[in-house]
């Protein structure tokens, strides 16, 4: 059976380090795809103006193939060219949740994510996405640091 | 609407005088003269709109609007009532696909078609209503807000389901849209005449209740603090934050005041529920005064026939049912089921009116600024006799900031605070229903939004220097333009909704319609 590893990248130079554990891991295991998430914080109980609405199913599919332009695919690209198989994908929603729920879809065994990238206020209020994926994930969860 | 340009109009001359007197001579000239020129322009149209029904003082606009609620609730079976649930359910996403994350959700349509509504109405509206009908005028306006849920379903489920979807993922919906494709699919003709008179009234009312009357009583809260000063300089910064949003882009005005409105009206409705708390006593009373007023007139101006008037008249101004506005804002939901959509737009009247409207009514009669007489436990009227006496001869906002202020002594501040934030709000949500109007008329176009938009701009300016009472009439008169005609329109299509409630009710019961796991 093909070992699935959930790697989340959050677009910044840290998401690299995930990246290459993952890469390291799954060339350890041999027979491992390894799965790219992007998600795209995002909230249903946002607030928005009349006219942001009218435009956001655009601004979500710009937003959707911005992040796989510049984040998933050069990751896949770089996993394919070393001989791994890779998937990505760019989901909408809170980060901790949706790598979750993506792994259990996908029966993954681990997610992979850098230590967060997050700081300040949002982290002291909220916590980092990371610490709560760490928190509330029904599989094991490695952080890169 | 005499009454409440009066009611307002004196607690403008109660706010204090300061600033430069050659200035301030200046300035008058020119507000006068805008105040003029205006009146006169807009005159007609206000007597049209507002003229009694013969021999009473009714305003037959309100009976419109009053009379398609309850045909809308009896057609739909009291819709509000079976699915209100359902409406938290949609609300809460439990009926929300999570592949469509990121798109518009039912919350956000919801919130933002709220920012549109909550505001003066809820403020000022509710103060003048039970200053005139006294504390029985809420019972009137409850029951205005629980049938205009029925309206704003209708409208808001023909909103999305006839809405504009364009190629680059943008969508344009709204009344002119469903009157235009929903004829012609019928094979009714004239759906594009009662699009084009919509869209007309509809750009008249974004200029009036949705601008000037906003630009105008921001002037007024702003002068109330800071002292008086010409109405213009207000108009003019105003015109140019609202310009750097819906010209500029600049989202960051945009995104603070959509984070900041919601917080004001939770701020506005907890201290009303702290008030009523601390009051706790009282509230049995408030409810008796409600219920008798509400049939009786407690001795209010007019009777329990003036405190039923201003019930619905202020429900109606508040709620904007069976206008056609929020069939605009609510229009850009992703939903495959339009009638999804009306089930959560019934809410908005329930929020309105129904609570945040009852808690400013209750929070006035609990204070004790409306003046009883101990003899007969009926209300004094002023010397004019047409309101209820109040403490300190205030009336409209002031009238709500003295009840708040009577328990929390530091509210006003924040009240003047949330009038000016909600005016913002309100402006920058009806620049949006104005631009969908006049693209329908002149066609989507970068020239064509940017005309109106600067047009927008200068009604903001001629909001805030003219006086209050011909902003208020005009104002009132283009948003009830507007739903003269979406009511009619709304009696031809109405089948069509009932057919998709039919058809949504019946799969939601088969299992068919399901929740989604989250």
């Amino acid at each position: 059976m093909t070992t699935k590893l959930v790697i989340g990248l959050d677009g910044h130079g840290s998401g690299d380090r995930a990246l290459a554990y993952g890469k390291g891991m799954a060339d350890l295991i041999g027979d491992c795809e390894l799965l790219i998430v992007y998600v795209i914080e995002w909230s249903p109980y946002s607030f928005q103006t009349a006219e942001e609405n009218a435009k956001r199913h655009k601004r979500r599919e710009e937003e959707i193939s911005t992040a796989t332009e510049r984040v998933v695919a050069p990751a896949i690209q770089r996993l394919e060219a070393a001989g791994i198989k890779a998937r990505g994908m760019v989901r909408h929603g809170d980060v901790a949740s949706i790598l979750n729920a993506v792994s259990l879809e996908e029966n993954a065994q681990q997610i992979i994510v850098s230590r967060s990238s997050e700081g300040g206020f949002t982290k002291r209020l909220f916590g980092s996405s990371t610490a709560n994926l760490v928190m509330s994930s029904s599989v094991p969860v490695t952080v890169v640091g | 609407m005499t009454f409440i340009s009066r009611v307002l109009l004196s607690f403008a001359a109660l706010l204090p005088f300061a600033g430069s007197a050659m200035a301030q001579d200046a300035a008058m000239t020119l507000d006068q003269k805008v105040n003029e020129v205006f009146a006169n322009f807009t005159g007609p149209f206000v007597g049209l709109i507002f003229a009694p029904l013969p021999g009473t003082s009714f305003p037959w606009i309100v009976l419109w609007l009053v009379v398609a609620a309850t045909i809308f609730t009896f057609y739909f079976a009291f819709v509000q009532l079976r699915f209100f649930g359902h409406a938290i359910s949609l609300v809460k996403g439990d009926y929300s696909d999570p592949n469509d994350a990121g798109e518009v959700s039912h919350f956000q349509a919801l919130a933002t078609a709220l920012s549109g509504t909550v505001g003066l109405g809820n403020i000022a509206g509710v103060a003048v209503a039970v200053g005139i009908g006294g504390p029985g005028a809420t019972f009137w306006m409850i029951l205005a807000g629980l049938m205009g849920m029925a309206s704003k379903f209708t409208e808001c489920t023909l909103g999305v389901k006839y809405r504009n979807e364009y190629p680059d993922g943008t969508v344009s919906g709204g009344p002119m849209y469903y009157m235009s494709k929903g004829f012609k699919e019928l094979g009714l003709p004239g759906g594009k005449f009662l699009a084009v008179l919509f869209s007309i009234f509809c750009i008249l009312g974004a200029l009036g209740g949705g601008n000037m009357f906003q630009a105008n009583q921001a002037h007024a809260q702003i002068s109330g603090i800071v002292g008086d000063y010409p109405g213009w300089i207000t108009g003019v910064i105003f015109a140019v934050i609202v310009f750097s949003v819906i010209v500029g882009g600049i989202k960051s005005i945009a995104n603070v005041t959509e984070k900041v409105v919601p917080f004001m009206g939770i701020l506005y409705v907890g201290a009303a529920i702290v008030i009523l708390i601390v009051n706790y006593d009282k509230i049995g009373w408030a409810f008796g005064q409600i219920f008798e007023g509400a049939f009786t007139g407690l001795g209010v101006a007019g009777g329990f026939v003036g405190a039923l008037i201003q019930g619905f008249k202020r429900a109606a101004f508040s709620n904007e049912a069976g206008v056609g506005s929020a069939a605009i804002a609510h229009s850009a939901v992703k939903t495959k089921e339009p009638i999804t959509e009306g089930f959560v737009s019934l809410l908005e009247p329930l929020i309105d009116t129904v609570i945040i409207c009852t808690m400013t009514a209750l929070v006035i009669t609990i204070s004790g600024q409306l003046i009883v007489d101990p003899a007969s436990g009926n209300y004094v009227l002023n010397e004019a006799g047409n309101a209820i006496a109040t403490i300190g001869d205030t009336s409209g906002v002031a009238l709500t900031s003295a009840a708040f202020g009577s328990s929390i002594s530091w509210f006003p501040y924040v009240l003047a605070l949330a009038v000016v934030l909600f005016a913002f709000s309100t402006m920058i949500s009806w620049s949006y229903y104005g631009l969908k109007a006049w693209t329908y008329l002149f066609g989507e176009g970068k020239i064509a939004e940017l005309t109106f938009k600067i047009i927008f701009c200068i009604f903001i300016v001629i909001g805030a220097a003219a006086s209050l009472g011909p902003v208020i009439d005009f104002s009132d008169a283009a948003i009830f333009a507007m739903a003269v005609v979406n009511i009619t329109a709304l009696y031809f299509m109405m089948k069509i909704v009932r057919k998709e409630l039919h058809s949504y009710s019946a799969r939601l019961k088969n299992g068919e319609i399901r929740r989604f796991k989250h």
